[in-house]
Parts: structure tokens; C-alpha cells; sequence
């Protein structure tokens, strides 16, 4: 029996998202006319069917109706949010707490003000289909992937969003935009490996169940039967999920603009950080990628260069890290994230030509890693991380996988990974992986010179 | 509101779900930031809305509207048990809940003093006083928080059971980071994630955020002059109550989650290297070690009246002198494994998450020792305190924490500081080697409040009961 969601309608959602924001503002001004305002409404969809042992035991959805309130009375400013009902009762209710909020607050040395009016990339990473994709959906990719896991166990999820935004503020900036998202990313198991598959797009219809059930069930088998691998330094190839984990934490302590105010940051502009053959850059725009070209402040994103053939060229800002900065502003402020500074990045690392299976060609002894797990920074200038490997390793002798080995426990500086001369080749495999603070990334596979394995699976 | 909980459940029974429950919550935070002097950001939420949960055959499904209305919830009952029948495409096998008898009742956490009667000024006052604090003793970077959470939530099941609670939590943090000229140091108080409960403002009070600023300020500083902690592959190691705390949360808590045993986190958050056949004679650890998971502690953050599957809070053995006793278990999971009732360890961090077992208050019971016995009977050892990495594999079985400070144990006494101190161990050979554990005098109940976990993700809040402890024969001091 078919069934459907019940959501929002998609044809008239940005202009009613605007709708309600301007009603937000009109509310606040006439309370406080001299007030700067900033209203941000996100309404949508999220919906996930997530299986295990091989069936659906978890599947969810829910509508989101979300608006974001920042007033400020001469620097003194406050934000407050709301999710339920946003009728005049319930606006007016946040309005009035918000602005009490900021009337009692002690002047902000620091504000930087509200955003100028400017437009946004003309981009849209959206997909009708998507949009109106029902839990059936979902299910038959559940399915295909269970179907081609031939008899594994498997574990895993597929996952729709639909997000609608409007932007409104004192200072006269307006901007709408909207976007979909679909991930199906899963793991079959043998009795003594697991093996990952994993894809995420714009469009519910890139996702093949079935092949990327085929690709776990093929890391599961290929990895099966491990044994032990003494811990010391090897060459890596590092899949696709790997490479998105490392620049992660470079994001979040290294090109973020608040890392570099508080001397935690790596980045020094103009210095040859990273092995020239790195390439790294910030772009909603790309075609490749998934978001929405402003963030919560209602700065447009334009492309960056963070690094330029090894050198480091860019950072990412918010306005208040911009103001400190003395710059302006790259549209990298996220909800939530004042305390962190400038997150919600579309990083694209420049891939290369050659393929998987040419990167394990080139390595002499070396160590092939699908997934990193449980990634923890030690120390944020030196990008120092301990995490593990996951869902399949292997062994490379002479440019062939010799055998699968159990997992392996790394501490090895991120930053010193790809430094200069330490990358030897970058795959033509670009894969899109969603991260943490509404951040994707665009990356290929990349073979290292040398990674710190520094204990087993058994210690 | 239990109208409208009901209205939910009839829905989604209308709609062909043969059991249903649902939740109708009202949730209110505040935030706080200050960094270096200076409020950063105060943000304040209201959230509202209905999330059901129906069962159709063998399989679930879960809708949630930001809507209070009966209306909205009558949508919200049908729409979940559409998408329960869309998950029988790929059904498991039959599925059963344990009993649970219908309940009726009201729960009020406790909180002495209402944190939204104190002024916002007053706590503006706190937060940048004790920043400059920790600037004019030595700190680079300087910030201070707090938070709280006013939670009121109406339950209602198909079996008859109507349950409300009201649970106020609150806490604080700050942290000193002093910057060097190839690394960072950095102090918290009273730990990396600060400290919460299921308390009022007086929890910020007792903290006494001011008396301590100085103090990890001078010592944020002092750590980049330290020494390293040297590479050992074997020494005594004691722990103190903060990071026993995270111990506890990574190694046993998540590795006794039923449905973590059960495979269903298998792709994302893990497995466990526990196996159900060896309930009740798997040596966890030494005959020191008692762990429970206990949702009745007053003002620990893990606690409650009753889940979100409408059980009453009750105490769970899960490790008792050293043998695996128990799980953290709801009504489906346990049921599956054969276990009689729920362990009443189920809850969703908002109307819009499924409910999912989760810690309650997962704690160690106090020994006989004390910290300063410990460094007292240790000849050549080394005290790491508070958190600073923490990372483990996805059966929970190997571990590498990092700690912000250590100092070295010489002949019984407290030694040299030391800087960047890490452990590594495999968990029952780790808990097998504790010897020494603190008594009631340093019992405390940590706070967790960003335990993540699901998907879509969701942020537990969890307590832990801990004391400081000694381990023998600990590899420390890896290097990256």
C-alpha cells in the first residue's frame, strides 16, 4: 500500500517562509522600533528509515517549523528560537522574552552588526522528487541493499531533507532559499568483518540500493578472516570518508576564523602548509555539492581558496570573527555555533586521475582505510588526533592488497599527514560525505607517505 | 495536555497500529557564552510539539509535528503508522513489548531555586567576572557558560498508561586555554563538559565558578612549562572522580546498552563485545567494581520518574563485584532478550526523536580509599584528572583517554606536573586491574549533557556517579 508524508507544500514554501519572518519583524519593531533585527525561518521535512539484522526497526519523520529571532538595542543583543506553532500569541511571547533579554545584557564591545544587503549565489541544490519522496521510498532502497548484502547481516540508513529558508533583517537583506538531501549509507557484516557502502546526493534517485549494498557486502567479505597488523608508520590509502574526517577537524580548529583569533589554529595565510599538490577550496556553488548558498546571519557564500597549490590562502568567518579579524564575513555562522565560530563549510579538496585501484598500485607497504571511527583532537595547533579504522583494512605489499587486518588505533598529526611532500597521489574517486554542522564534503581518496598506527584493536 | 497525547494514540490505533504511544512536550533553554570578558551570545528556545510512535505487526514508526493542536496530533497518530507500514517492506521478526502494568502519575524533579527567578544580569555578572578572573591569572582564552533545561512532558500509551513530569536541569562550565608557542593548555572546572544536574541555580551556586578561576588559569599555564607524560608501557595509574566519570559513560555504560548487544546501532554508533549468553558470569572487572544504573538518584542528571515508555523509575544492577549483571534495556529490546521487565532506560531528547535506550545515572559505588591513600600507597605511578580526548572502538572494547593534567607519583607523594597525559587499555583487562576506589566522601554525580547517540542524532543527558580509583599496570603516554 503506498503511503505519503504529510509536509509542506513545496510550491509556495519560500514565499510563506518569508511571510512569516517579515511578521516576526514587523512584531519586534512595533515593540522596539529602533531595534536591529535579524529573522531566520527553516521549515521542512527530515525523515529516516533506519534497518538492522537486516529489517526496518527504527523509521521516523517530522515536520520542522523553525524560526530564529536575534534582536540587538544598541549592542546589547540576544537570540531566541522557536519550534512549534508560530502564530502572533507564540510570537509575541518570544518577542517580548528576547527583548527583555537584551535591554538587561551589558553592552557587546564586540557586535559586529547586522549583514548588508547582498545578493546570493544563484544556486539550488534541489530535487522535486526528492522533496515529495514517501517512506516507501526510502524502504525500497532499504530493501535493494539488504537484498544485495546476499545473505549478510546488514545495518544502516536511508535518509530524505527538505529544507526551506527565508532570511529577513533590519538592514534591509532578504534572501529565500531551499534544498533536499538524500543519503543511504550502510554496513554488511560477516562473522568476523564488517564492510561499509554509503552515497548522498541531492536527489533520492542517485541512490542505487542495490549497488551500494553490493559495495558493503564486498568490503565485508574481502575483510574477513583479519588478523593482527604490528602497530608502527605506513603508507595509507585513505577512502573517501576518511579524507572528509581529516578535514573536519581542520575546519572546525584550523581555517575557522575563531580557532585563529584564540591562537588555536594551525592556519598562517601565505605559508606552505599542506603538500603542493593540495587544493582545497570552500564552494556551495559547485554542482557536486549540497546546501544553501547564506548562512544564519544572512552573509551569501561565495567561493574561497583555502589552500592553493599547498599554500595556505584562506579562512572562513562569521561576522563577528571577521569583525575581530579586520575582514569581512564568508557566511559561515551557524545556529548554535557562536561558541564554536565559523562552521558550516562545502569543502571540495581537488581530486586527481588517478583511480583506487592505480593509488594501491603505487604503494610500496602500506595500510588501505575505508572508514576512520571515533576521531578525538589532543591538540588543536598541532592537529594531533587518536581515533581507529572501521568496516575494512587491508594490508598492501608491492602495489597488491596482501590480506584484511584488524583494526588498527592511530594518534597522528592531521595537519603533518598532508603536509609538504607527504602526499603521493589523490584519486579521481570525488565522493559527496555529509559532516557535522550542516558542513559536506566533496573529496577523492589520497595515498599518504606515512601514518602513525599506534596500538591494535586488542591493545 | 493528555488530551492530546490521547487523541495521538487513537489516531495512529484508527489507522491500524496495534499499540501506539505518544508524547506532548513543552521544552524551554537558555544558553549562555562568555569569552574573555565578554557575553558572546544568551539564547533562549521554546519548543512544542507531539511525536507517536506506532507499531503495525512487527514494525515501528515514528512522526512528530511542532504543533500542540489535537488536530496535529490526530495527523501526527496517522501519519506514524504510515510509516509503520511502509517499514513492513522490510519487516523483522515478530516483535513483543514486556509487560508493563498502567500507570498513572506525576514526576517534579528537584530544584530549590527556579533558575529563570535568577536575573539574567546576575548571571551575565558571573560568567564575565570569572572570564577576567581567568585573563589576570594567566589565561590566553578565557570562556564560561551555562545552561538550562525546563522540560514538561505528557505521556500516553494504548495501554492505558498517563504519565507527566516536569524536570528543571541546570549547570555551568568554564575553561582556561593558555597558548604556547607549539601547543595549547587548557584547564576546565569542574570538568571538560562543566557539571549538571536535574537541579535548580543552587547546582551553579555550590560550583563555586569564582573560587576556582584563578586556580585552572594558573594552571593552564603552568602545563606548558610541564613536562610530557612519559611513554611507560606499564604503570600504576590513578584516575580522578572526573574522568572515572567518563570511564564509567564510555566503557561500561554504552557497552551494556541492550540494543547496542542487540546489533541495532551496528552501523553507526556500534556493537559491544558483550554477548548476551554470558549475562551473570562475565568478569567485567575486580571484585571492586559495582556499577548501576539508578534513574532515582535525587538531582543527578540521568534521573526521572518515568522513562519515555511510561516505566518507573527504578535502580539496575549491571555490574556487581566485577560480574556482568545487567543492561540498560526498554520494553521491545528487553523482550527480545529474554530479559522480564524494562530496564526503564528509554528516553528521546524531544518530541521529534524517537525514543532509544539510553543511560540513566550509570555509576560506580563508592570503595573504602580516598584519593590522597591512593597517591599514599603508590610507589611509582602517575594521577591524571579531567578529560580532554576521549576516544574508543566500536564494540567498546579499546579505549585511548587523554586528561588535561597529570602529576607523577613518587614514593607516596604527589610530584612533578605533567602535561598531555594519556592511557590506553582494553576494558576488562583495564577494570580487572583496578584495586583502589574511593569512598562515599568522594562520591559525586557528574553530569553528562552531550552524550550522542542515533540516527538522526540525538544529545542524552546522563549521570555518573564516580570516585577517583587506581588501576595497575596502565600503558601511558602514547604519542602522536
Amino acid at each position: 500500500m503506498a503511503t505519503t508524508d504529510h509536509r509542506l507544500s513545496t510550491a509556495d514554501a519560500p514565499s510563506r517562509g518569508l511571510d512569516l519572518a517579515e511578521r516576526a519583524f514587523d512584531l519586534v519593531r512595533a515593540r522596539s522600533a529602533d531595534a536591529e533585527v535579524e529573522v531566520t525561518i527553516r521549515q521542512g521535512t527530515e525523515a529516516l528509515t533506519r534497518f538492522a539484522n537486516g529489517f526496518i526497526h527504527q523509521n521516523v519523520a517530522s515536520e520542522v517549523n523553525h524560526v530564529l529571532l536575534r534582536v540587538a538595542l544598541d549592542g546589547r543583543n540576544a537570540s531566541t528560537a522557536l519550534d512549534g506553532p508560530a502564530d502572533d500569541v507564540s510570537l509575541t511571547r518570544m518577542i517580548d522574552g528576547v527583548l527583555e533579554a537584551a535591554r538587561v545584557r551589558p553592552a557587546d564591545p564586540d557586535w559586529p552588526g547586522l549583514a548588508p544587503r547582498a545578493a546570493a549565489p544563484d544556486v539550488e541544490h534541489w530535487d522535486d522528487a526528492t522533496a515529495a519522496a514517501d517512506p516507501d521510498e526510502r524502504a525500497a532502497r532499504v530493501r535493494a541493499f539488504v537484498d544485495a548484502a546476499d545473505g549478510l547481516e546488514t545495518a544502516g540508513f536511508c535518509s530524505t531533507t527538505t529544507v526551506h529558508l527565508a532570511f529577513a533583517n533590519s538592514a534591509g537583506q532578504r534572501l529565500i532559499g531551499r534544498g533536499t538531501a538524500a543519503e543511504l549509507d550502510g554496513i554488511a557484516r560477516t562473522s568476523t568483518a564488517d564492510g561499509s557502502g554509503r552515497k548522498a546526493s541531492v536527489r533520492l534517485g542517485d541512490l542505487d540500493g542495490r549497488e551500494v549494498g553490493e559495495r558493503a557486502a564486498r568490503k565485508a567479505r574481502d575483510s574477513s578472516d583479519p588478523t593482527d597488523l604490528e602497530p608502527g608508520r605506513y603508507e595509507v590509502v585513505l577512502e573517501p570518508d576518511c579524507v572528509a574526517n581529516i578535514l573536519s577537524f581542520l575546519l572546525v580548529h584550523g581555517f575557522n576564523g575563531k580557532a585563529v583569533e584564540d591562537g588555536r589554529s594551525f592556519a598562517r595565510l601565505g605559508e606552505p602548509q599542506f603538500d603542493g599538490s593540495i587544493d582545497l577550496r570552500d564552494d556551495v556553488t559547485d554542482p557536486g555539492t549540497i546546501g544553501i548558498p547564506f548562512d544564519i546571519e544572512g552573509t551569501p557564500k561565495w567561493p574561497i581558496d583555502l589552500v592553493s597549490s599547498g599554500v595556505t590562502t584562506g579562512l572562513l568567518q562569521t561576522r563577528r570573527t571577521a569583525r575581530a579579524a579586520g575582514t569581512k564575513s564568508t557566511g559561515h555562522a551557524v545556529e548554535g555555533g557562536a561558541a564554536w565560530g565559523a562552521l558550516g563549510a562545502n569543502f571540495i579538496l581537488g581530486s586527481g586521475e588517478r583511480g583506487p585501484a592505480e593509488l594501491i598500485g603505487s604503494v610500496e607497504r602500506g595500510v588501505l582505510v575505508t572508514d576512520f571511527w571515533y576521531t578525538r583532537i589532543l591538540d588543536p595547533r598541532t592537529q594531533v588526533v587518536t581515533g581507529l579504522t572501521r568496516n575494512g583494512v587491508w594490508l598492501i605489499e608491492d602495489g597488491r592488497i596482501v590480506r584484511p587486518v584488524t583494526n588498527l588505533r592511530f594518534t597522528q598529526s592531521f595537519l603533518g599527514a598532508l603536509g609538504p611532500g607527504a602526499v603521493r597521489g589523490i584519486g579521481a574517486d570525488r565522493a559527496v560525505i555529509l559532516g557535522g554542522w550542516d558542513s559536506i564534503f566533496l573529496v577523492p581518496s589520497l595515498h599518504l607517505e606515512s601514518w602513525n598506527f599506534t596500538g591494535g584493536a586488542k591493545g | 495536555m493528555d488530551d492530546i497525547g490521547i487523541a495521538a494514540v487513537e489516531a495512529a490505533l484508527a489507522a491500524g497500529a496495534g499499540y501506539a504511544d505518544a508524547r506532548v512536550m513543552e521544552t524551554r533553554t537558555e544558553a549562555m557564552n562568555a569569552r574573555n570578558g565578554v557575553i558572546e551570545s544568551l539564547d533562549r528556545a521554546e519548543r512544542a510539539g507531539v511525536g507517536v510512535r506506532a507499531l503495525v505487526g512487527s514494525s515501528w514508526g515514528f512522526f512528530a509535528v511542532p504543533d500542540v493542536s489535537s488536530a496535529a496530533a490526530r495527523r501526527a497518530g496517522e501519519q506514524a503508522a504510515a510509516v509503520a507500514r511502509a517499514s513492513r517492506l522490510v519487516a523483522g521478526p515478530d516483535l513483543w513489548l514486556t509487560p508493563q502494568v498502567a500507570t498513572t502519575g506525576h514526576w517534579d524533579s528537584d530544584c530549590r531555586e527556579d533558575p529563570w527567578s535568577v536575573g539574567l544580569a546576575e548571571k551575565g555578572d558571573l560568567l564575565e567576572g570569572v572570564t577576567k578572573a581567568m585573563l589576570e591569572h594567566g589565561a590566553d582564552v578565557a570562556e564560561a557558560s551555562h545552561r538550562v533545561w525546563d522540560t514538561r512532558k505528557w505521556f500516553a500509551s494504548s495501554e492505558g498508561t498517563h504519565v507527566h513530569q516536569h524536570i528543571v536541569e541546570c549547570g555551568a562550565a568554564m575553561s582556561a586555554t593558555a597558548v604556547g608557542e607549539a601547543e595549547t593548555q587548557r584547564r576546565s572546572y569542574p570538568g571538560i563538559r562543566g557539571q549538571y544536574g536535574t537541579r535548580g541555580w543552587e547546582l551553579i551556586r555550590e560550583l563555586d565558578l569564582p573560587g576556582n578561576a584563578p586556580r585552572i588559569a594558573e594552571e593552564a599555564r603552568a602545563l606548558l612549562a610541564a613536562d610530557a607524560c612519559p611513554s611507560l608501557d606499564a604503570t600504576d595509574l590513578i584516575l580522578g572522580g572526573e574522568q572515572m566519570a567518563l570511564q564509567v559513560h564510555e566503557s561500561v555504560g554504552h557497552a551494556t546498552e541492550l540494543d547496542r548487544i542487540l546489533g541495532w546501532e551496528a552501523a553507526f554508533a556500534g556493537t559491544s563485545w558483550l554477548e548476551l549468553p554470558k549475562l551473570g558470569s562475565l568478569r567485567f572487572g575486580s571484585e571492586l567494581m559495582n556499577i548501576t544504573a539508578d534513574a532515582t538518584l535525587p538531582g543527578a542528571l540521568g534521573s526521572f520518574g518515568f522513562d519515555d515508555e511510561g516505566t518507573p523509575a527504578h535502580p539496575v544492577d549491571i555490574v556487581r563485584d566485577g560480574i556482568w549483571v545487567g543492561t540498560l534495556s526498554g520494553r521491545d529490546s528487553a523482550a527480545i532478550a529474554g530479559i522480564p521487565e524494562s530496564g526503564g532506560a528509554v528516553r528521546a531528547d524531544g518530541f521529534d526523536r524517537i525514543p532509544m535506550v539510553r543511560m540513566t545515572n550509570v555509576g560506580l559505588q563508592p570503595g573504602t580509599d580516598s584519593l590522597e591513600s591512593m597517591i599514599a600507597a603508590t610507589d611509582d605511578g602517575i594521577l591524571m584528572d579531567t578529560n580532554r580526548s576521549w576516544s574508543i572502538d566500536d564494540k567498546r572494547l579499546n579505549f585511548q583517554f587523554g586528561c588535561e593534567i597529570g602529576w607523577e607519583i613518587k614514593g607516596g607523594k604527589r610530584g612533578r606536573m605533567l602535561r598531555n597525559p594519556t592511557y590506553t587499555g582494553i576494558s576488562p583487562r583495564f577494570w580487572g586491574s583496578m584495586d583502589m576506589l574511593g569512598g562515599h566522601d568522594e562520591w559525586m554525580f557528574w553530569g553528562t549533557p552531550n552524550c550522542g547517540k542515533g540516527q538522526p542524532q540525538q544529545i542524552g543527558h546522563t549521570g555518573h556517579p564516580a570516585v577517583p580509583a587506581r588501576f595497575r599496570g596502565i600503558r601511558v603516554g602514547v604519542r602522536g
